[in-house]
């Protein structure tokens, strides 16, 4: 009896035991053979897809000097969970840190993962992450990853070139996957506008990774993993030397200077001013000095060169000439009187100057005759060839636009204003179609009124005045054709023919050249250069007159086109003028001669930001 | 001699054989589990994981001689001496309290010179032996209340101090010797009642609310007296149960709340509940481990899991996910039939014995076995809680491999001398 109530037992331990290892085997054919998701799981865990970041695109100045490049900085990366034991003391002081940042970083690095690496610092400087890597066998859990920033070793050019930072949302989205959070594109400038060139083609890369999230070597010996494509480089038509020499003449003045050589469309520089050093951008301080650039009342980010739009005053007089002589609406010699003002249908508008009366429109240039203008404007508006103003306003508006006016140029950065020539329905809106006439729009004349230039569209209007009818799309990279040609679209670029007959611009360039001669300009005079060009005093709402010139150089077999803008500092010949004519003699002799050291001195020192800050006050007369 | 002809004779080859697979096995699980490029399995330079594998072979080594010293040793010894050899390891236990090294937290280690070792892994052998000499005593009989207790005071003197240790995972290895009890003729209702218990704490913690169980119990027990209310005893019964039901699901409920964190993750998590994120992260791991092994496994040396680290502690307590890993589900069943053949070949070893003390002891190494390979496995497959002991024979480890080897050889020893005993 009690025998078999013990071996009873032994069958039921037996059977105890021998349940618990059916229920194992159970458990394990569902996980192992039935289940199928864990596969993917563990493939997932261990296989990582990394992204590899090609090199930027260098970018080179039209002398070869190198302009843009990239430098290399370490994101300091930290994996919470081992990284406990690290010496925090010690990181803070390396790192230059607080404690109370340390923890921030660490609790933020902590509610990402505490198991994956993330990043605790971003771009730490090549010295900074050299000390950190000495200690770093200090520092469990901290690892540094190499990155790259921009560096601009010339600290200017800022509009021109943009600036790089990270993607924002909309542009991930629409990339199909190929921008992830946190990798960096062109945000502004050249940067931005090439950015498919610049910014090369990402590789991808399959790893293996530990729990740490650390590298383990290649998956599947690399099979599936693409090389990244680094971006081209840029060969741009920028004088370095000259963009710098043109942002140093304009420092503590609003306004902008642009060059083109006419003969190309090449824009040498593009100086708007203030300006900021681009390198502010770059790197870990970018989010910052962004935010003290946007509220900058003087406004450093917004170039002015391309987006600000002004009246073109007395520098659009050349303009009128030439229609009206084209149109055969007067002669080289036609004469007005000018008493100091000009008086018809009614009215009487003053001219700014006293000076003998202007003969032909050589004279009238170089004078910058107002009622010669008006007179001119009035002839091309009330030729008889036509019958009725929207006819003869058609026509002298179709005049202007051939030269690029009134709509945007599509230079080779990704914003510009597009000025504004008024159409003719415009005006027929405004006044009924019989309610308007050469009188009304009479101040369009010497450049006021309804116009608006970009100081883009006024330089390239002058290299289109240089080349005697013709200009090439002004642009700033010069191998757009070799950039676009692998992309397999060829951009050719077409003369665009501005429709003056040639022989009108004989009597107009002499004009010109007689203001820096013998006319308004007289004291921007430089020795051995033949400097032809316009200056002008803008009225406008925003205070005293802006201070305008633009010009070419030299009259034959033009080398440079230039507009330069100076907002509220008056008459065109006191800053405008000199300001351009510095950077003419800069640009084609490489120096500026002994005897006009003073002006550049004068130029280079005259402070108006003051006057910027100061309310503001009405401008009435117009312009020189 | 005629003894010396026994000696090779008597011993239960097929044992030892299962027990050396066991070991290389392990071994070379070991070797994967801590496998990087270039990594001799006899390395024991540097530091870390790196020296698992060589520190194992040695101790590998060193258990077999250690092993075939036990079948030298006349087995009288171990019978004669079971309650002194018991009664050395009590003041080491406790003096390793206050005297010990410090290991992941726990002063539970003696370290002499480079040789470390875990007291609480032996003292799971002198129980056995001291449990074995109690009740093979004459005119012990475990039905009897007088016995009972003494019994039960050799299993929990030295789990108690394990306890107190902190070493929880190792004190509860001790409620296995139930078993062996229950073999020797403890009441059947013992069993009834343990299974109950299980029963209740697992109802006690699945159900949202204690007052649900209170209602459900009151209820049933209403049901039954309502059929039963002319057999007066009966409802006393019933009543009692109810009472004592509802008494323990709330104290369950009440340690419940007051367990330290980590070891109530450690069931919510095998609850299948909600913890925090990252706290059943090592359960997670595992299984994703073992289910991606699929019905052959990765290959040797090829767990992703495991070789990159996502499984923690995979030389010892995960061991088994490293094995289902990289050898599927066919591994698995190998590993698990020959913890089988082990457990059922020393069942059928111990109930062949002549002698009382031997067939206690050799329950008691079953009991053991059965118990670690119970939970570890289960760990690692999500059906037991995470308690962290190792997986016999195979887990790295030289403290436990030396225990178990001794554990082990020693029931070798006493059956290959099975028939000098007298009946």
């Amino acid at each position: 009896m009690n025998k078999d109530l013990f071996k009873n037992r032994y069958d039921v331990v037996r059977i105890i035991i021998a349940v618990f290892a059916a229920v194992f085997l159970l458990r394990l054919g569902y996980l192992q053979l039935f289940e199928k998701k864990y596969d993917r799981i563990a493939f997932e865990n261990a296989i990582k897809e990394l992204e590899i970041y090609p090199t930027r695109g260098l970018v080179y100045d039209r002398k070869g000097e190198l302009i843009v490049y990239n430098e290399a900085i370490y994101d300091i990366m930290v994996t919470p969970h081992i990284a406990k034991t690290a010496d925090s003391a010690k990181i803070c002081s390396l790192l230059r840190i607080t404690m109370d940042d340390y923890s921030a970083r660490m609790a933020k690095a902590r509610a990402y993962s505490t198991r994956k690496a993330s990043v605790f610092m971003k771009q730490v400087s090549l010295e900074d992450y050299q000390r950190f890597q000495e200690s770093q066998y200090l520092f469990t859990g901290f690892d540094g990853q190499v990155r790259t920033i921009r560096k601009y070793p010339h600290h200017c050019a800022a509009v021109i070139l943009g600036d790089v930072g990270e993607v924002d949302d909309n542009q991930i989205k629409n990339s199909n996957g190929y921008y992830k959070p946190g990798d960096y594109v062109g945000k502004s400038g050249l940067e931005r506008y090439y950015e498919k060139e610049l910014g090369g083609t990402q590789g991808k890369k399959f790893i293996y990774v530990d729990v740490h999230n650390r590298e383990q070597g290649s998956f599947a010996d690399a099979k599936y993993d693409t090389a990244a494509k680094a971006g081209d480089n840029l060969y741009t038509s920028i004088d370095i030397k000259l963009q710098e020499y043109g942002e140093q003449l304009m420092q503590n003045k609003k306004g902008s200077i642009i060059a083109i050589e006419p003969e190309t469309g090449e824009i040498l520089c593009m100086v708007s001013s203030p300006g900021y050093d681009p390198n502010l951008l770059c790197g870990a301080i970018r989010g910052e000095n962004f935010k003290k650039l946007v509220f900058d009342s003087l406004e450093p980010l917004f170039n002015r060169a391309t987006m600000a739009t002004y009246s073109p005053g007395s520098t659009f007089k050349p303009m009128v000439g030439l229609i009206s002589l084209n149109e055969r609406a007067q002669g080289e010699q036609y004469t007005v009187p000018c008493n100091g003002f000009y008086a018809f249908a009614g009215m009487s508008l003053k001219c700014s100057h006293h000076h003998p009366w202007a003969t032909n429109i050589e004279y009238a240039l170089a004078q910058s005759c107002n009622p010669y203008f008006w007179q001119t404007f009035r002839n091309a508006i009330e030729n008889p060839k036509f019958t009725n103003i929207q006819e003869s306003y058609g026509t002298w508006s179709d005049f202007c636009r051939s030269f690029g006016l009134g709509s945007r140029l599509c230079i080779d950065l990704p914003s510009e204003a597009r000025g504004n020539i008024p159409s003719v329905n415009y005006f027929n809106k405004i006044y009924g179609e019989k309610g308007w006439h050469s009188a009304t729009i009479i101040s369009l004349g010497i450049g006021q009124g309804e116009i608006l230039v970009t100081p883009l569209q006024l330089c390239n209007m002058y290299a289109a005045i240089a080349n005697q009818g013709w200009y090439i799309k002004p642009h700033l990279v010069r191998n757009m054709e070799e950039v676009h040609a692998k992309k397999n679209i060829k951009v050719t670029l077409p003369k665009n023919n501005a429709t003056i007959d040639p022989q009108w611009y004989i009597p107009v360039n002499e004009g010109l050249r007689q203001v820096v001669e013998s006319g308004t300009a007289i004291e921007s005079k430089i020795n051995g250069i033949s400097l032809c060009g316009k200056t002008g005093t803008v009225q406008n709402s925003h205070g005293d007159h802006h201070s305008v010139f633009a010009g070419f150089a030299p009259k034959d077999h033009p080398k440079i086109a230039i507009a330069v803008i100076v907002e509220n500092a008056g008459f065109g010949a006191t800053y405008g003028c000199p300001i351009a004519s510095l950077m003419v003699e800069r640009y084609l002799n490489d120096t500026v001669a002994e005897n006009r050291l003073a002006k550049q001195k004068k130029m280079i020192e005259t402070n108006l930001i003051q006057k910027y800050q100061q309310g503001k006050n009405m401008a009435i007369t117009s312009g020189h | 001699m005629r003894n010396d002809q026994k000696f090779t004779g008597n011993i239960d080859w097929l044992t030892v054989l299962i027990y050396i697979v066991l070991v290389l096995i392990g071994w070379a699980t070991i070797y994967s589990a801590v496998y990087t490029e270039g990594l001799s399995p006899f390395n024991t330079a540097g530091s870390g994981t790196a020296v698992n594998t060589g520190k194992q072979f040695q101790w590998i080594v060193g258990c077999l001689v250690i092993g075939a010293i036990i079948l030298i040793i006349d087995g009288k010894f171990f019978v004669t001496f079971s309650y002194p050899i018991f009664g050395f390891f009590i003041p080491l236990l406790i003096g390793v309290m206050f005297f010990g090294a410090m290991v992941k937290g726990q002063r539970n280690w003696i370290r002499i010179g480079g040789f470390q070792m875990q007291p609480s892994e032996l003292a799971k052998f002198t129980t056995s032996l001291a449990l074995a000499k109690y009740l093979s005593g004459l005119n012990v009989d475990i039905r009897k209340w007088r016995d009972k207790w003494k019994a039960f005071a050799i299993i929990a003197l030295p789990m108690m101090i394990v306890l107190i240790q902190g070493d929880a995972g190792s004190a509860i290895v001790f409620v296995v010797f139930a078993l062996v009890l229950f073999r020797e003729g403890l009441e059947s209702y013992f069993l009834i009642i343990g299974a109950s218990v299980i029963f209740l704490s697992v109802i006690a913690l699945v159900v949202p609310k204690l007052w649900y169980l209170w209602i459900i119990f009151a209820v049933i027990g209403g049901v039954l007296i309502y059929f039963n209310y002319k057999k007066r005893q009966l409802v006393y019964l019933i009543t009692g149960i109810v009472l004592v039901s509802s008494i323990y699901v709330t104290g369950v409920n009440f340690i419940f709340d007051h367990l330290k964190s980590h070891q109530r993750d450690r069931i919510n998590v095998l609850l299948g509940r909600e913890v925090e994120k990252g706290k059943d992260w090592n359960i997670k791991q595992s299984i994703i481990a073992i289910g991606s092994g699929g019905l052959t496994g990765k290959g040797y040396l090829q767990g992703t899991q495991t070789k990159l680290k996502f499984v923690p502690e995979q030389s010892t307590d995960f061991i088994f996910s490293s094995i289902g890993e990289e050898w599927g589900f066919a591994g698995s069943v190998v590993i698990i039939g020959l913890f089988m053949g082990l457990l059922m070949r020393l069942l059928y070893l111990s109930e062949r014995q002549r002698s009382k003390y031997s067939r206690i002891y050799g329950y008691c190494v079953v009991s053991i076995l059965f118990f670690h390979f119970l939970i570890n496995v289960g760990m690692a497959i999500g059906v037991a809680p995470v308690i962290g002991i190792p997986l016999p024979f195979i887990s790295y480890g030289g403290s436990s491999l030396l225990a178990f080897t001794i554990l082990l050889f020693v029931f070798l020893r006493l059956d290959s001398q099975r028939l000098e005993v007298l009946r």
